[in-house]
């Protein structure tokens, strides 16, 4: 099957997704349990990330800016861009395209070939709605809130590191973390987050429904997705980036 | 009655149902049978309204299946109730959730109204005490009596089986059948059965279709099957020495 064609069978699926749910108790429970599996299972992958890489976006700022006549706030400064701007939307998104995404892929994937899928659509029900419509109303809500936090332990993880090596002082660095701050750019780093949200959602989900064959196939669905999600999010961040930025 | 005219069924331009045409009957156990490849599960598929056939026409009480809207199409899928090959239970859910899923998704019964219900069927699979487990934790003939308490959970009108008894021990099978027997005969229904198990074709199909290359080669009772000189049945049926001295036996006895 060609590209087009899987571009074409994947908007067809969203057409599927985004109907009214057949019943909004089982939507509700649903989407509880994806709140649970999606994102609060996502908290500490995230937490330990964040905090270690702004500390060490911080640490190679500091042994990088060594012209005396380049001001030392920069540190923080820098810093403060660099989480906000890419690291927490961007970066830690492919991380979660990674796990959150061959999670999807596969638990989808497995549905499949146990027939589990083939279960739900002889009862009548959409089997897209009921397992892919949660899954995405979950993220587009959780994801930002840990994009959030990840923004705030990467400037904290700078922080801390600055105090525990000595390479800047904290009063600089909280200097430069409030110098020219920009809200657009925590907006610009929210919408990005939504739209890459929906991109790790879907593009497993895609991969996970269509799968044919056995285990080996699901796990082969797996790797694609998390490879195509990933890609999909690179290309998107530069078309958001000029748009929202140049 | 569902009734099936002239269906025709192919994937990729390559024919697999080639004008299949029967009746299945209320209160019957029916059973089709063939080799691997003869067509069966897409014509399994096909009554389920899962594969859309090329022709023919496929009438659930003279609901013709093709000519329904999404919203009849879904009013009659509720009327039916489908045992997959491996079960197909939800891992992540309790036998309890698993069994109560319809019900919660199509009912407007109350938690103790459902679980009443729930109870009862797993009751009548003869599964008590196993409401709070999960389908790993169950054996194989368990996980084939939840699916059926699932597939009847709704007091649907048509059941089908995909391979009920696919690596059941030979006692176990017999639970199964006799229990698929049961239920159609206590519930009216309409119950098709795919199967490979000769043992359950004897026992318990009181109409079998035998298919060959996509084509309807002979259908009878689980007496004429015995009796018949179909070239094609015998071949598939007898192949075995065992039900060759089965059909010899039986052929004296009703000299």
């Amino acid at each position: 099957m060609n590209y087009i064609e899987h571009v074409g069978k994947y908007f067809l699926m969203l057409k599927q997704v985004f109907k009214k749910p057949q019943k909004w108790s089982v939507f509700k429970e649903m989407f509880f349990r994806e709140i649970e599996d999606l994102g609060l299972k996502s908290l500490g992958i995230i937490v330990f990330i964040s905090f270690f890489v702004g500390a060490v976006i911080a640490i190679q700022m500091a042994l990088n800016v060594d012209n005396p006549f380049i001001p030392k706030f920069i540190i923080g400064f820098a810093t403060r861009r660099s989480v906000i701007l890419e690291f927490a939307p961007t970066f830690m998104s492919v991380i979660l395209a990674g796990k959150v995404g061959s999670y999807i892929a596969s638990s989808i994937g497995t549905m499949r070939v146990t027939e589990q899928i083939d279960a739900l659509e002889v009862m009548g029900i959409n089997s897209l709605n009921y397992l892919v419509l949660p899954k995405i109303i979950s993220t587009l809500l959780f994801y930002p809130l840990l994009i959030l936090l990840a923004m705030f332990l990467g400037i904290l993880g700078g922080y801390c590191a600055g105090l525990l090596t000595d390479l800047f002082y904290s009063e600089d660095f909280l200097y430069g973390i409030q110098f020219e701050f920009n809200p657009y750019y925590v907006k610009y780093a929210i919408i990005k987050t939504l739209v890459f949200a929906f991109v790790i959602v879907t593009i497993p989900a895609y991969h996970g429904y269509y799968v044919k064959g056995g285990s080996l196939e699901v796990g082969r669905a797996s790797t694609q997705a998390v490879v195509w999600t990933s890609v999909v999010i690179i290309l998107l961040n530069y078309f958001l980036t000029q748009m929202l930025l140049g | 009655m569902i009734e099936v005219k002239n269906l025709y069924k192919e994937f990729k331009e390559v024919p697999v149902l080639k004008g299949i045409s029967t009746t299945f009957e209320k209160g019957k156990t029916s059973m089709i049978i063939g080799q691997s490849g003869s067509g069966k599960t897409v014509f399994l598929k096909c009554l389920l309204g899962l594969h859309i056939p090329e022709k023919g026409i496929i009438s659930f009480d003279g609901r013709k299946h093709t000519e329904l809207d999404i919203k009849q199409q879904r009013q009659l899928r509720q009327e039916i109730g489908m045992v997959f090959q491996g079960g197909a239970l939800y891992d992540s859910l309790t036998v309890e959730e698993n069994v109560m899923f319809p019900l919660k998704m199509f009912t407007k019964k109350t938690y103790s109204e459902m679980l009443e219900r729930v109870n009862f069927v797993l009751n009548r699979v003869h599964l008590d005490n196993s409401n709070k487990k999960f389908p790993a934790e169950l054996s194989g003939g368990m996980q084939k009596r939840v699916a059926i308490a699932r597939a009847i959970v709704m007091n649907p009108k048509y059941l089908f089986c995909d391979e009920p008894n696919s690596g059941l021990d030979p006692n176990t099978a017999i639970v199964i059948d006799n229990l698929i027997q049961e239920i159609t005969k206590e519930y009216e229904m309409i119950t098709v059965i795919n199967s490979h198990d000769m043992n359950s074709v004897m026992e318990i199909g009181e109409k079998i279709i035998f298919l060959k290359d996509g084509v309807k080669a002979w259908e009878g009772t689980n007496k004429e099957i015995f009796k018949t000189e179909n070239e094609a049945i015998v071949n598939f049926v007898y192949s075995s020495n065992l039900f060759m001295k089965v059909r010899e036996a039986y052929l004296n006895e009703t000299k």
